[in-house]
């Protein structure tokens, strides 16, 4: 399959009066031409940053690409000028942001915000734009577009501006869709319905999707792929069902274990413990701290990735070839 | 907005009504009369100059009769400046005094905004540092202090401008810098907070993600939005411009409203002070209005016809 988005050993690091924070510390991922990736972990593992680093939209100052390269279709973006830059946001590589509420523009009609990449990055008329804004607006399922598009943003509701913003993003045919977190502050009715609309522009567009998300039921729903993230690195990646039905890392387990499920009676348990601190990030692997299984080994050395199939692989320790493997009877035997 | 217009002048009407009848409490307390400081005159025509201004009527019949008068337009006669009535001082010193207020606003708003955008965008460079320096410098001294300095230094040591009158454009420099220092500098400083904090919005990067260039998103999506609160201190600033051509018309000599409006209150020239109050007042709501209406053009969030949110 041909590789859209490859991104190799990326660092992302802000400076702060406080010291330096390494949000992302050595990310290695890919996307496939018209795959969903997901990106998961909890709040601050560096999921959006990496998504941002993708689009160049990281802060600078404080923030910085320190170490690592991005390539988009054979074209390393880590070296592209701010003005060459500008030619791929929108056009090649878009985003969704998470709050529909705030990403839009008060005070310009909702017309003049999506129409406004269509005119910038591909040259086409006044009636022509206003002609593919109706289309778009009709795709992502908002009625009478003709007249919506005279509107402001405080005339729609949360939903329909979510819709608005994916309209905006893929109004110039993007090849990469960035979402991040794109159902947060949506309620579920509406989350299953924007859920749907991904499922459908994609099989339009064949626009190859990365999700940026801490909700698993998304995930499930639309990914095709999953990558863990924790303390600013992918720990696991796989298909949905590697993931999801054989969850190799401890915390990937713990992330699957802490959803709600109405299929069963209990109480929920959550992971035990917070993430390390970025400012100064353990040398081992960064789940130590909080796992039920760590060795004396996990603190002192990061592991290296293990291959347990062409689509899954894990950094763990418990999964090295040289980790000692027991058979689960022989482990009850000797308690 | 044709119901809107109607209740906003009725509402203008009774703020007048209210502002002349405290100004005209405010002058009746005040002892003395126009003529008590003339020392050669007798009672006699004491006595017939105040009947010539309706002084010698009770205050309630003289609160009516200014109030048929005031209904018709007519500002009456002055006292001190002869064979002239109110009208005619307005009508002579407003249009000077109009436009040194009118090239200060300018000036102070367009310079402030460009000033507030630039340490915005260089937000913590050297630049900022500078210009928001010079701001607090602004804000802390008194425009009449600012124009002394600048008649002494600009106008007679190195002879640059014109020292004092309104003729020509280079007679304004002085005068409209002085005036318009400190408006600016508050406008200034207001601009970068609200552009720094709108600059950290969400459509702002939405903005970015479209790849718009950077010219495009400061002035079509941030500074619209960083206006408001500039537009809502106008209307201070703006009854600040106005008294402050008073005090910098008096200091340059420049043949406006101030000196007639000054002078009236310590001459007790009633009707001059009652009307260049009313006038100025009228002038200041109009003004006030105009800024209530640039809010619904710069935010379409805000109806001016219409109660509640819709």
């Amino acid at each position: 399959m041909e590789k859209i988005l490859e991104i190799k050993d990326l660092h992302v690091t802000f400076t702060t009066y406080g010291g330096t924070v390494q949000a992302v510390r050595g990310v290695n991922l890919h996307l496939n031409k018209g795959e969903t990736l997901a990106i998961v972990g909890e709040s601050g593992c560096g999921k959006s940053v990496t998504s941002n680093a993708v689009m160049r939209l990281i802060p600078s100052p404080p923030g910085k690409i320190s170490k690592g390269t991005i390539h988009f279709k054979g074209q390393n973006l880590t070296e592209f000028s701010e003005k060459k830059m500008r030619m791929i946001r929108g056009v090649d590589i878009s985003m969704i942001f998470q709050d529909p509420m705030t990403a839009l523009n008060p005070t310009l009609t909702i017309g003049t915000q999506l129409m406004e990449g269509l005119r910038k990055h591909k040259n086409v008329s006044a009636s022509e734009a206003k002609k593919k804004a109706i289309e778009m607006m009709e795709l992502v399922g908002i009625p009478n577009p003709e007249e919506r598009l005279k509107q402001y943003p405080h005339q729609f509701s949360g939903g329909m501006r979510q819709r608005m913003v994916i309209a905006m993003a893929i109004i110039c045919d993007p090849e990469l869709l960035i979402a991040d977190e794109p159902t947060t502050a949506l309620d579920v009715t509406i989350q299953a319905q924007i859920l749907e609309l991904f499922g459908e522009i994609q099989k339009k567009t064949g626009v190859s999707i990365i999700l940026i998300t801490h909700d698993l039921g998304v995930v499930a729903k639309i990914a095709h792929r999953i990558a863990v993230m924790y303390a600013g690195k992918i720990i696991e990646t796989g298909t949905k069902r590697d993931v999801f039905y054989n969850p190799q890392h401890p915390y990937t387990k713990g992330l699957l274990n802490s959803v709600p499920r109405l299929d069963e009676r209990g109480k929920l348990q959550p992971i035990d413990g917070t993430p390390p601190d970025l400012f100064s990030p353990p040398k081992g692997c960064p789940f130590t701290a909080r796992c039920p299984y760590a060795m004396e080994v996990c603190d002192k050395v990061y592991p290296e990735q293990s291959v347990l199939s062409d689509s899954h692989q894990v950094n763990c320790w418990l999964q090295d070839k040289r980790a000692k493997h027991i058979l689960a009877e022989s482990a009850s035997k000797s308690f | 907005m044709l119901r809107y217009l109607l209740k906003r002048s009725l509402i203008a009407l009774v703020t007048l009504w209210i502002i002349v009848t405290i100004t005209f409490l405010l002058m009746i307390t005040v002892p003395g009369s126009p003529f008590s400081d003339e020392r050669s005159s007798n009672e006699t025509i004491q006595a017939n100059l105040e009947a010539h201004y309706n002084l010698d009527e009770p205050y309630h019949v003289q609160y009516l009769i200014y109030m048929k008068n005031i209904a018709m337009l007519d500002l009456g006669p002055s006292i001190k400046q002869p064979n002239q009535t109110v009208n005619d001082l307005l009508g002579r010193g407003f249009p000077i005094s109009f436009e040194l207020g009118m090239v200060t606003i300018i000036v102070a708003v367009i310079s402030g905004i460009v000033f507030g955008i630039i340490s915005a965008l260089r937000h913590n460079g050297i630049i900022d540092y500078l210009s928001m320096g010079f701001a607090v410098l602004g804000i802390s001294i008194p425009n009449f202090i600012l124009a002394t300095l600048f008649i002494q230094k600009l106008a007679v040591d190195w002879a640059m401008f014109p020292v004092a009158t309104w003729s020509s454009p280079a007679h304004m420099v002085l005068p409209v810098a002085a005036l318009a220092t400190g408006p600016m500098a508050i406008i200034a400083r207001l601009t970068r907070s609200t552009m720094l904090e709108v600059l950290t919005q969400d459509y702002i990067k939405m903005a970015k993600a479209k790849g718009l260039s950077p010219w495009k998103i400061t002035f079509k999506h941030a500074l619209r939005n960083a206006l408001m609160p500039v537009v809502t201190i106008m209307g201070t600033l703006l009854a600040g411009i106005l008294t402050g051509t008073f005090v910098i018309e008096q200091i340059f000599a420049i043949p406006g409203m101030g000196k007639y409006f000054v002078e009236s209150i310590n001459q007790r020239d009633y009707p001059v002070i009652m009307g260049t109050t009313v006038f100025y007042s009228a002038f200041l709501i109009f003004m006030l209005f105009l800024v209530d209406i640039v809010y619904g053009i710069i935010d379409p969030r805000i109806k001016l016809h219409k109660k509640g949110g819709e």
